[in-house]
């Protein structure tokens, strides 16, 4: 009982804080939302008895994803965002009954899905993730061993895209090492530049 | 209704759903990265909803590597926003017509 209205009341403020991240005007304020949005999804985690991924919920989305978001909004000069329409002219008519057949396939998908009494059972019930001493161990003792592939390449895409992240948002005037650029220093050695650019200076 | 898989998949859809909606709606391109990670939480919900419901560890992992990928993929997606904002005042994805510059 307890459990349904918990349900009700997270499932329906996830639904409007989202509504609220994509129809609010100004970036901050959605960002704002999606943090909500973020905070109650986790607490339907919760609520499923998935303690684990509410936790990796929160730390990773509210507490890294959005808050690289908010600097980047904070880094960003965003005063021209006023005062214009902020919803594309013409998109809106093929988005929004694209949206809405979107939101028909995947809720005909949820109807059809049998429900949680005719659902499989798997290794994992929760009987067997207590003994297992908790979702942490259960999930450590197949993602290391069934998963260990797709664990590692997931590892180096983040490596990739932390290496990408920062050739990408170098700022151009700074493309090369000032000691590389000078031909003096490249013949002569460090000395002699540092010499060189003492004269320059001076 | 909090011990059915169906109910957890209706809000995934309804949130997965209004995330398409700002992809494919609003100008501004910080919002538009905002609503995939709104289509990602739908998705994240339905996997965690799926894993816990089967009672297979398949969908946490799977739940794992999407938080990675949704990671790296903002990561990537702002950085391409700060190298556009030196060069156009506005960040609306409209504004981005040519190719190349």
């Amino acid at each position: 009982m307890i459990d349904d209205i918990a349900f009700i009341y997270l499932a329906t403020m996830a639904v409007i804080a989202g509504i609220a991240t994509v129809l609010v005007r100004s970036p901050v304020r959605s960002a704002v939302s999606l943090v909500v949005v973020v905070f109650h999804v986790a607490g339907l985690f919760a609520v499923m008895g998935a303690m684990f991924l509410a936790v990796i919920q929160l730390i990773v989305y509210a507490g890294a994803i959005i808050v690289l978001f908010l600097f980047t909004i904070m880094l960003l000069d965003l005063r021209h965002e006023r005062g214009e329409p902020y919803l594309h002219k013409y998109q809106l008519w093929l988005g929004v009954p694209l949206a809405i057949l979107i939101l028909i396939e995947t809720g005909w998908i949820a109807l059809t899905t049998p429900a949680a009494a005719q659902a499989m059972h798997g290794k994992f019930s929760p009987e067997v993730i207590a003994e297992m001493g908790g979702a942490g161990q259960a999930l450590a003792s197949v993602l290391f061993t069934d998963y260990l592939l797709p664990f590692e390449i997931a590892g180096f895409l983040l490596l990739a895209a932390a290496v990408g992240a920062m050739i990408l948002a170098r700022s151009p005037d700074e493309d090369e090492m000032p000691d590389s650029t000078d031909p003096v220093a490249d013949a002569a050695g460090p000395a002699i530049a540092a010499e060189g650019g003492a004269l320059r200076r001076g | 209704m909090a011990e059915s898989l169906n109910a957890y998949l209706y809000v995934g859809a309804l949130l997965f759903a209004i995330g398409a909606l700002g992809v494919l709606v609003r100008r501004s391109l910080i919002v538009v990265l905002l609503s995939i990670e709104l289509m990602l939480q739908g998705v994240n919900l339905t996997m965690g909803a799926f894993a816990v419901f089967n009672e297979d560890m398949g969908g946490y992992v799977l739940m794992l590597i999407s938080l990675t990928i949704a990671a790296a993929e903002s990561v990537v997606g702002l950085a391409i926003l700060v190298t556009v904002s030196r060069r156009v005042t506005e960040l609306y994805s409209d504004r981005l017509k040519s190719l190349r510059w």
